[in-house]
């Protein structure tokens, strides 16, 4: 573990276990969403990311809510950055221009395809990796150079993190590549949704020679539609049968607040497993447009079941 | 080789419809392999050109159509149709873009009509009737490394340090799951061959020099730079 230049890795460093959540800018010119949601995230994580262009949807550069959500809402950002729609270039412009800004955190991404995007004719960049971008933030920050070793007045100070896939099959590539880019300099992980203890488990395992903190990446279901759509579409994950279970009946229940209030106990029952049982550095809380559930998740995780 | 599509017959036809002469070529080479751009293409395109003409009422078409043994080579080129093109004013090519163009270059008066598509450098798989690319000729081949799979061509983002996360059960997030990931097939072959080690290597930036278009190679000898 390198040295804190984050509030979120000071507290990953001091033991503390830690949350983080995730806002969206989307296809506006209005920053206000991004920042209420910053606001209701406030003082239940220590850090929110901020998604580029996420699943290649053309949307609202990552930077400028990154930078507001800290001087609006009070809340550190972890800045998305992905090498898809950047040349190294521009990825160098924008990490000087985060430096400059007090972004503390970049969450290093290749990023997904052009073609599974809304702008699918669009030229794919990908000049630098995942990898090869933590290579040259490494450069950027340890050396005060950029890849060509030209040097940076006043060089950027960031934590990195990178995302890994706990349900990547097979696992072995996926364990090894973060291998390659830990022995680069990585500061953290964060992990694309788990909904399985047992896959979180098989992962964590298979990652604990890293020795990186991994925050687990949970995303509770804001709906049945979006659960069906998990289950049915998103490659990998395992989505247990109790659980599915759980969230039908609930909506029979009682409609959308009782998706809420099953959701609220779901994962905060899974949180205190996964806190009892592994020794994650935290919980990556992916909850897009559905913030307010976050806060209510957290605080019940810490009652005693 | 390089592989190449017949362009619409319409597209043909329209770019055809001002001359009443015409010189069909098809190229021995690539082309004339994979049954896109050979002798029998030019002669078979040549009914058609002749059955639209009449068709549409037009007047007689004087038509003539053989093939060369290279069309990207230019001695091959200029001398094998001196003779023929002279009483042309176009002349519609069956070779790829580099034949088409050495072609316009060699015949600076005729006008050249492409018929096909250039599609891109691949592999033909004759049972599945499939043509695969396999190389973007990237100028800087790391095959040894990657077991004999190249994650330039094959992986959608050219990844040196892939899988991304988009692989799932060894397919691709592009192409709808029915591509192969790259970099799963890769990380397979090295771990048959106990060779882990090339998979996990750390791969720098790559010198995009090396691609820049156009690209030359030859006349006179250049030093080559050592490669760290």
């Amino acid at each position: 573990m390198g040295e804190a230049y984050s509030e979120l890795m000071r507290q990953i460093k001091s033991g503390k276990f830690v949350f983080t959540g995730e806002l969206e800018p989307v296809k506006t010119t209005n920053l206000h969403e991004v920042i209420e949601g910053a606001k209701i995230l406030k003082g239940h994580v220590v850090a929110a990311n901020i998604t580029d262009n996420p699943t290649a949807f053309g949307y609202m550069n990552a930077l400028v809510p990154s930078y507001m959500i800290q001087k609006e809402a009070g809340v550190e950002a972890v800045y998305q950055m992905t090498t898809r729609d950047r040349n190294r270039l521009a990825l160098i412009s924008d990490v000087l221009a985060a430096g400059a800004l007090g972004i503390k955190n970049i969450l290093a991404l290749t990023g997904d395809h052009t073609t599974v995007g809304d702008t699918p004719q669009a030229k794919p960049v990908f000049d630098l990796d995942s990898a090869t971008f933590v290579y040259m933030l490494r450069k950027m920050m340890d050396e005060g150079v950029d890849l060509n070793n030209n040097e940076i007045e006043n060089p950027p100070k960031f934590n990195i993190g990178i995302a890994a896939a706990p349900n990547a099959d097979p696992l072995e590539p996926e364990i090894l590549k973060i291998e390659r880019k830990v022995k680069i300099g990585v500061d953290f992980i964060q992990t694309q949704c788990v909904y399985s203890i047992e896959q979180a488990k098989n992962f964590l395992d298979a990652a604990s020679h890293l020795k990186t903190p991994i925050l687990l990446g949970l995303a509770p279901f804001k709906s049945l539609g979006m659960m069906k759509w998990m289950v049915q579409y998103v490659p990998g994950v395992e989505v247990p049968e109790e659980i599915q279970n759980r969230i039908r009946k609930a909506k029979e229940r009682g409609g959308k607040e009782a998706i809420f209030e099953e959701n609220v106990e779901i994962f905060s029952q899974m949180i205190r497993e996964i806190r009892k049982t592994t020794n994650v550095a935290g919980i990556h809380m992916m909850a897009i447009g559905f913030e307010r559930i976050v806060p209510k998740i957290i605080e019940r995780s810490r009652l005693k079941s | 080789m390089i592989i190449a599509q017949q362009k619409p017959l319409k597209e043909i036809f329209e770019m055809a419809k001002n001359f009443k002469r015409l010189l069909i070529v098809g190229c021995d080479g690539c082309t004339s392999i994979i049954q896109v751009g050979g002798e029998k293409q030019a002669q078979v395109l040549k009914s058609l050109l002749e059955m639209e003409r009449r068709l549409k009422g037009k007047k007689k078409l004087t038509i003539e159509a053989s093939s060369i043994l290279r069309q990207c080579d230019r001695d091959i080129a200029s001398t094998s149709l001196r003779s023929s093109v002279k009483d042309y004013p176009a002349v519609i090519s069956l070779a790829c873009g580099v034949g088409v163009q050495t072609l316009a270059e060699q015949f600076p008066d005729k006008i050249i009509i492409p018929a096909v598509d250039t599609k891109f450098i691949g592999m033909h798989d004759t049972e599945a009737g499939k043509f695969y690319e396999m190389c973007r000729a990237c100028g800087d081949c790391i095959l040894f490394e990657t077991g004999g799979i190249c994650p330039i061509t094959r992986c959608a983002k050219s990844l040196l340090n892939g899988p991304c996360g988009g692989q799932a059960k060894g397919k691709c997030e592009v192409g709808e799951g029915k591509n192969d990931c790259a970099w799963i097939l890769i990380y397979n072959r090295l771990k048959e061959r106990n060779k882990l080690d090339l998979f996990t290597k750390f791969r720098l930036p790559r010198d995009y020099r090396v691609s820049e278009h156009p690209r030359e190679l030859g006349g006179e000898p250049e030093e080559k730079e050592e490669k760290a």
